[in-house]
């Protein structure tokens, strides 16, 4: 087995590796692991509405680079996606799409609102019309970036906070309360 | 059927039996071509089919829905629906006044923001017969404006590429619009929204060393630009994909009113820089970058592109001239206490901001909250040209013409 993975490493060094790493246990709780792979491969869903989302593109291009977090492999259908990211002013007329888009995500799914307008209608607030105030008011939200636009490393402190919410999930506990 | 497509002499057998595959520039057209002929030959007129594009599709740039009738794989029609971010902007102005605008403009084209403010904070000063601005404001907003429309052109040159499916442009294009970006936030502490114009000077001079940082940024970026034109624009696969789709005639344009470099992407020569000069535009000297039809008929879309790239380095030029040139002095000497024009006045402005005119419209009632802003926005114009430049293409190219026009959804939907 040794052979096969490292050929070219020399023969005494391979001698002092020689069944050192091979047929090993790791106990974990199902818990653990499975929040663990949950949390490292967060794939968002392309989805920009406004301003934030090219804060969004830049978060994930050359400088930032989303990727480190696992979180860059942006999908184009909500099919295939864990992490809807809410960027830009929701309209009224955008809602009921934004509805079904987080209706045709499986679970497990989440949301991060990005941006004062996603989180409660920002500068929109008092006068728009055709702005929801927040888009909590149709989907659940897990995380809040707040910015106007937020920096894109306030969106990645906002994906590290859903990622410290996702180690603490258990799943008994949510299969039971779904039960309930 | 097949024989139809093969009638144009693009792919034929040879004497020894291998398959000769033509692969000329303008094979693509051909290919067009044969597709037309051999569906209108074998009588196919089929069902019309329906489809939606958008509002959540990952090349529409932002939340436009187009409905698109299609025969087959071929374009019949195109209707684009908006108003998914239509975020109030005219209803706004109506509330608040004059200066606290200045944020709401940011949000509208947000590529460039520095253009919008620049947009309506002339308007307001044309209303109030604010004429005499210390030069180093002027001199400040040039630069800004300039660089703000390197930042938007790299953002639409990079996504464009990425619709044609070209993935490292866009990183490369990033890392350069980053650096701008820095220098953006120095100045006005905002990486994107900016509010830095202000209604009769700006919101904080350059910090030291600014003007030098720029510079320096300058002699790095032109380099960069020789390395991008020799990654996407002179690459084969790219021509191939762009040089022969949406081809918009000059007439057309100028009959759409489409204005920046959709319309100098057609070949007609129309800027206002140098048309109607504002600020002190007419001190510098650049040209004015038209289509030229270099790998395909002009006024496709590689010609649209080729006149962003070739935008940048004209700003570049613009930006030599004014760092160097800017002097000393306050700015803000002249920004007015109250801004109160008296009832009954209006005035409209407009400016070349980087996807085009940008016209603003305001009429006052006497108080500091304008009675009434009218924004004539590019993008709005230029999304009615959807129609005319896909009609009879194939669904496939729908993507790249729309990266053409490059539009930005909050100054379409206001």
């Amino acid at each position: 087995m040794a052979d096969s993975i490292q050929p070219y490493l020399p023969e005494e060094i391979k001698a002092i590796y020689e069944g050192r790493y091979g047929d090993n246990v790791i106990i974990t709780s199902v818990d653990k692991i499975l929040n663990w792979a949950k949390l490292s491969s967060l794939w968002p869903m392309t989805f920009g509405l406004a301003c934030c989302a090219i804060e969004m593109m830049a978060a994930s291009a050359s400088r930032f680079d989303i990727d480190r977090f696992g979180a860059g492999v942006f999908r184009p259908s909500p099919r295939q996606s864990d992490l809807m990211i809410v960027a830009g002013t929701v309209t009224m007329k955008m809602a009921d799409r934004i509805k079904v888009l987080y209706d045709q995500m499986p679970e497990p799914k989440y949301v991060i609102a990005m941006g004062s307008c996603a989180t409660c209608g920002g500068p929109y607030w008092k006068h728009g019309y055709h702005v929801l105030k927040g888009v909590d008011q149709i989907v659940p939200v897990d995380v809040y970036v707040p910015g106007c636009p937020p920096r894109p490393e306030a969106l990645l402190d906002g994906l590290l906070k859903l990622q410290q919410k996702i180690r603490r999930e258990s799943h008994i506990r949510r299969k039971f309360e779904a039960s309930v | 059927m097949f024989n139809n497509i093969f009638k144009k002499q693009r792919y034929y057998f040879d004497s020894e039996g291998l398959l000769v595959v033509d692969m000329s520039p303008s094979s693509a057209v051909h290919y067009q071509e044969a597709v037309q002929a051999a569906t209108q030959d074998a009588g196919f007129s089929g069902e019309d089919m329906v489809i939606n594009f958008g509002p959540q599709h990952p090349s529409t740039h932002g939340v436009l829905r187009l409905e698109v009738v299609l025969e087959g794989e071929l374009v019949k029609k195109v209707t684009p629906h908006l108003g998914y971010l239509h975020r109030n902007f005219e209803k706004h102005a109506e509330y608040i006044p004059y200066n606290e605008i200045v944020p709401y403009t940011d949000r509208l084209d947000y590529l460039a923001a520095m253009n919008m403010n620049l947009g309506y904070v002339l308007a307001v000063e044309k209303l109030l017969g604010l004429t005499e601005l210390p030069e180093r404001v002027e001199y400040i907003r040039v630069i800004c404006a300039e660089f703000n429309r390197i930042a938007s052109h790299l953002m639409a040159i990079g996504t464009f590429g990425l619709d044609a499916g070209a993935i490292t442009p866009f990183l490369w294009a990033f890392r350069d619009r980053e650096k701008i970006l820095d220098l953006f936030e120095w100045l006005s502490g905002a990486r994107m929204l900016y509010n830095y114009i202000w209604v009769g000077g700006v919101a904080r001079d350059l910090p030291d060393g600014w003007v030098e940082k720029a510079k320096e940024f300058l002699d790095y970026f032109e380099p960069m630009m020789v390395e991008f034109n020799n990654l996407l624009t002179h690459n084969h696969i790219f021509i191939e994909r762009t040089a022969h789709i949406g081809i918009l005639p000059a007439d057309v344009a100028i009959n759409y009113a489409a204005t920046g470099p959709v319309l100098r992407g057609s070949g007609v020569k129309w800027d206002l820089r140098r048309d109607q000069p504002y600020s002190i535009y007419d001190r510098f000297e650049f040209d004015i970058p038209v289509g030229e039809g270099m790998y395909g008929p002009v006024g496709s879309a590689f010609d649209r592109y080729w006149v962003r790239i070739r935008e940048i380095e004209e700003s570049v030029k613009i930006l030599r001239q004014a760092l160097d040139q800017i002097p000393e002095g306050d700015v803000f000497e002249a920004i007015p206490r109250k801004i109160r024009p008296p009832a009954g006045k209006e005035a409209y402005f407009r400016s070349e901001a980087p996807r085009g005119e940008i016209g603003f419209y305001i009429r006052s009632n006497g108080s500091d909250i304008p009675d009434r802003v009218k924004c004539r926005s590019s993008c709005f114009v230029n999304i009615s040209l959807i129609d005319e430049i896909s009609r009879g293409q194939l669904v496939a190219d729908l993507v790249i013409n729309i990266g053409s026009i490059d539009i930005v959804l909050g100054e379409v939907d206001r």
